[in-house]
């Protein structure tokens, strides 16, 4: 299977994502220029946390502008798999691609540490191979993750399975106590109603090999090819 | 063509928290400024357009808040246009 890359200025987590990919996964990656089109024939499309743009104006707001975020638009417009990781996610709010937006944490400090996931929806490409309910332990490392959307939109997204992840507590709670970054009901993740585009604030390509603490984040990338090798 | 100064505000919208703003306002009544309320931080962006008319700004300003200025969902934005004499 063959994932695309796509490379921001400032995408710092470009090269960690095709580790795990090719080094883990033993998969191919792909990096996308962010002034190319060229999909490259990709079945899937992560893009990778980081800085892109400096962050400037609002993090994802100059990226949503970049030549290959627009062909990433129209490939998740047909059906593709997309998939944005922390940067990634804030860039998929701005381009539209999910619904809501970022403000910043509550604590107005960048937060990096280990939180615990609550899985809410293991009905998507991106989640199939964890059980409903689980919680996984994936890092996160953000100063921008407090997750907002207009009140219909809540209603939409919570009605719809929508919400893929949320904060807690390592036995499952998901209470304000385990929110880390002050975000809408706890929401860590969230995908499409199409199911296509999945986008998380936490790091999974972080916590994909046990020297780095946790392999709770593997199972994502393999739920991936699951879906499409299988398909 | 006239160059024209436009002024862009930008805050988040009411009913959304401000962080930052929630943290000035704190430290304002640590100073004794109790009076102080509802304290906002946001952006203050400036730029030159050259048009031919104010209306011709206006509309310039408005397309681009819409399409990436602002982000309608957390802000709020309003602007000043000043014509610049050379």
């Amino acid at each position: 299977m063959k994932f695309g890359i796509p490379v921001y200025p400032g995408s710092n987590c470009d090269r960690d994502v095709g580790w795990v990919i090719e080094k883990v996964l033993g998969h191919e990656a792909v990096y996308l220029w962010h002034k190319d089109r060229d999909l490259k024939g990709v079945d899937c499309v992560i893009i990778p946390g980081g800085f892109s743009y400096g962050d400037y104006l609002r993090p994802g707001a100059m990226a949503k502008l970049s030549p290959i975020t627009e062909e990433i638009c129209e490939f998740a417009e047909r059906g593709g798999l997309v998939m944005g990781i922390c940067n990634g996610f804030q860039i998929l709010l701005e381009a539209g691609l999910l619904p809501g937006a970022m403000l910043p944490n509550k604590t107005l400090s960048f937060i990096c540490k280990f939180v615990h996931l609550k899985i809410e929806n293991t009905n998507t490409p991106f989640t199939n191979l964890y059980r409903k309910g689980e919680v996984v332990r994936i890092p996160i490392a953000h100063a921008e993750g407090n997750y907002t959307c207009l009140p219909e939109t809540l209603k939409e997204i919570e009605e719809n399975g929508q919400v893929v992840l949320r904060y807690s507590s390592p036995e499952g709670i998901v209470s304000e106590e385990f929110n880390p970054n002050g975000s809408l009901n706890n929401i860590a993740g969230i995908c499409n109603k199409r199911g296509n585009v999945f986008g998380l604030m936490p790091h999974p390509e972080r916590a994909s090999e046990a020297i780095l603490g946790s392999t709770d984040g593997l199972r994502m990338f393999q739920s991936i090819v699951e879906g499409v090798v299988k398909a | 063509m006239a160059k024209f100064l436009a002024k862009v505000f930008i805050t988040y919208r009411k009913g959304i928290l401000d962080p930052q703003g929630v943290a000035v306002e704190k430290a304002a009544h640590q100073l004794g400024f109790t009076s102080v309320k509802n304290v906002r931080v946001g952006k203050y962006i400036t730029m030159e357009i050259e048009a031919e008319t104010e209306e011709e700004v206006k509309r310039e300003i408005e397309e681009m808040a819409k399409k990436f200025l602002v982000n309608p969902v957390i802000e709020e934005y309003s602007y000043q246009i000043e014509k610049v004499e050379e």
